[in-house]
């Protein structure tokens, strides 16, 4: 059982501000389904620039509903210029400190705060441009830097617990190790080694498969009456699962290979084999 | 520390059980005043030494087996090692291993790392599952090869309670000379075994899954199957595990195959019934929820159910507000950030994935418990929902 904080469980069981902004100004959308956790946060904001309202709605475990309880809190009533110097620091501080292995959860609304700024001012975030050094959890290397930078972090592993990044599959931990080292450089007097052996296991490319299963491939599915599952990804092994119409349609084997793996292959990885599962 | 035992509804026994009053009181005189060392030549570790004797014969008439196929270990995960390691140097030569890809971490991990550890490259079949969590015994058949050494397969998944045909199994490695290994901790003491009508070479079991301590752990060698031991020191257990004997433990296991024994029929007939009356409650009351796993090739204390668009760790945690403990297959109570290996080789869609909650029974539980959890769970599924951004509504 993980240890919380008086206020993480307080914030947990009594959430303030469920829900969603009527009308909202900006909406931060952030994570998925298939990682786990996800957050939409949605803010008013007034002529003069101030957070007048935030309501959040979330996917997740205890301490990702009680980061973003606890983000709204802390942004009603601030300028949208102090709002973004949140931290994901802030977040968790307000509670009271989280688990190492949590941190990620007030990452996430960290990211939902800058998400929805950006919304309201019509703006791209920089860290989204970044280049995906996390396949599996779709972290670019310009949110790891940033992490490493907002909280010093030091090791591999602490990079995975702030951003989840490197804890799939595991292979991207040698560029987790690079980027570290790259960013830390002269800054400190050493690096700790690696701790832990490395993990393979399967949730690699999920977050990219899913994005482009939904934008690209559901929506024409869906048109016909029929919807697809992503099921597993093991390797380059894509198991996937026909709903609804598709499900009985002769041509479905074509569905597969033809459109969505072409698709996959396309979008996320030309190696990806896709099956039905 | 504050610690807390008052009115639990404990709903978690696949994950451990208490100990049996009457397997307390066993093992106790053995903790206080019997401290002799059973090898001793005195009367006074002498008979310590009947005593765990007479704890070994208790067991293998549980599993239908001779009080000399039973060895005493730590626990399962020791006793899983052990078979599968020994049949690895039984047959040097051979290079193959079957298992399935729902296995527990002890069979799973152990199957991951056996090029380091026994040094020679290994080949592993995974077996599927269907959806419902069942094999497919023509995969199973056309994984058996010259080359496999041993064949590991639970008798009874610990998330699922699904129980594989490990009789049928059994008897297809035999015919082609292949050591066969079970891990039935979660299947002895709640489905009935009878080693000496089966082709089954190991057996696994774990003391505290079954009212039992833990800390105990038994593997279980055919008469005649060729064993290495693991744990390699002193003649305790015949040689075949070193290290002086966890004797009150011990003790309390042999107590707890004899109350297994009575209680077998309270198992499959009460708690099955309240098992059943839970889930289906639950599935009709909650909306968007199913059942994971085969509805009747199953343990009957074992009830795995998703409840989609909230994550698990979420729910135990509200369960645990009204003292309801059970279990989760979500990423976040793994301590890792995937969920359930089981579930996702089950094809389980990670909408309900993350949400899986696993109740597991015992003899202990009564209706009144169930009831209560089944007044509690609707609602907390719902508040949960309503703060998810994926919930559209019924």
């Amino acid at each position: 059982m993980w240890e919380y904080t008086d206020l993480v469980k307080e914030h947990f069981l009594n959430p303030r501000n469920v829900g969603e902004v009527e009308q909202a100004d900006g909406t931060g959308d952030v994570g998925s389904l298939a990682c786990g956790d996800a957050l939409k946060l949605t803010i008013k904001v007034d002529d003069q620039g101030i957070i007048t309202d935030a309501k959040f709605k979330t996917f997740g475990c205890a301490s990702a509903i009680a980061s973003s309880s606890a983000l709204t809190e802390m942004v009603k009533g601030m300028s949208l210029d102090e709002a973004s110097k949140i931290t994901n620091e802030d977040i968790a501080d307000y509670l009271g400190g989280l688990p190492k292995e949590k941190m990620h959860c007030s990452v996430m609304g960290r990211e939902a705060l800058e998400a929805a700024i950006a919304d309201y001012r019509g703006m791209t975030l920089p860290t989204a441009e970044g280049e995906i050094v996390c396949e599996c959890f779709g972290v670019t290397d310009l949110e790891i830097i940033r992490a490493i930078n907002e909280s010093n972090l030091r090791s591999v592993e602490e990079i995975t617990n702030f951003t989840k990044a490197g804890g799939g599959c595991g292979k991207c931990e040698d560029k987790l190790r690079e980027i570290l080292q790259r960013t830390v450089e002269g800054k400190l007097e050493w690096i700790k080694p690696m701790e832990k052996p490395k993990r393979m296991t399967t949730l690699q490319k999920i977050k990219k498969i899913e994005d482009v299963l939904e934008r690209e491939i559901r929506p024409g599915l869906r048109k016909d009456g029929g919807d697809i599952e992503l099921i597993d990804v093991d390797g380059d092994f894509v198991s996937v699962s026909l709903r609804g119409a598709c499900k009985s349609c002769a041509k479905s084997q074509t569905t597969i290979k033809e459109y969505v793996e072409k698709k996959l292959r396309e979008l996320v990885l030309d190696t990806l084999i896709v099956e039905e599962n | 520390m504050e610690l807390h035992h008052d009115a639990v509804i404990y709903m978690d026994n696949n994950a451990t059980t208490r100990i049996a009053p009457e397997v307390l009181e066993a093992m106790m005189p053995f903790l206080a005043d019997y401290y002799g060392n059973p090898s001793s030549m005195h009367t006074f570790g002498g008979q310590v030494g009947q005593a765990v004797e007479r704890a070994r014969t208790q067991v293998a008439n549980l599993l239908g087996a001779e009080p000399g196929e039973i060895t005493f270990t730590s626990c399962g995960t020791e006793s899983d090692s052990t078979a599968i390691l020994s049949a690895l140097q039984t047959f040097p030569e051979k290079r193959h291993i079957v298992t399935t890809r729902v296995e527990h971490p002890a069979v799973k991990n152990l199957c991951e790392n056996l090029d380091r550890l026994t040094g020679h490259k290994h080949r592993v079949t995974r077996l599927k599952v269907d959806a419902e969590g069942m094999l497919d015994l023509d995969e199973y058949e056309e994984a058996l090869t010259e080359d496999t050494a041993i064949v590991s397969v639970m008798w009874a998944n610990n998330e699922t309670g699904v129980i594989f045909p490990i009789a049928r199994m059994a008897k297809m490695a035999r015919e082609r000379g292949i050591l066969f290994h079970t891990d039935a901790v979660q299947a002895v003491g709640k489905v009935p075994i009878s080693l000496r009508d089966l082709d089954v070479d190991f057996l696994s079991l774990s003391g505290h899954k079954l009212h039992a301590p833990k800390g105990v752990g038994v593997l279980y060698v055919r008469r005649g199957t060729m064993f290495v031991p693991f744990l390699t020191g002193g003649h305790q257990e015949k040689g075949r595990r070193g290290g002086t004997e966890n004797v009150a433990s011990i003790i309390a296991l042999g107590k707890a195959c004899d109350l297994a024994a009575e209680r077998m029929e309270d198992e499959n007939t009460r708690v099955r019934a309240l098992r059943d009356k839970l889930e289906a409650g639950l599935l009709a009351t909650v909306p968007r929820s199913m059942r994971n796993g085969h509805k009747t090739e199953r343990l009957p204390n074992t009830s795995n159910v998703s409840f989609e668009f909230v994550e698990g760790e979420a729910i135990l945690l509200h369960m645990n507000r009204h003292n309801i403990c059970a279990s989760s297959g979500s990423a976040c109570t793994s301590g890792s950030l995937e969920p359930s290996h089981v579930l996702r080789a089950m094809g389980v869609p990670f909408t309900a994935a993350h949400g899986s909650i696993r109740f597991s029974l015992s003899s202990y539980n009564t209706e009144a418990e169930v009831d209560f959890v089944l007044a509690k769970m609707p609602g907390i599924i719902e508040s949960l929902r309503q703060m998810s951004p994926f919930w559209k509504g019924n």
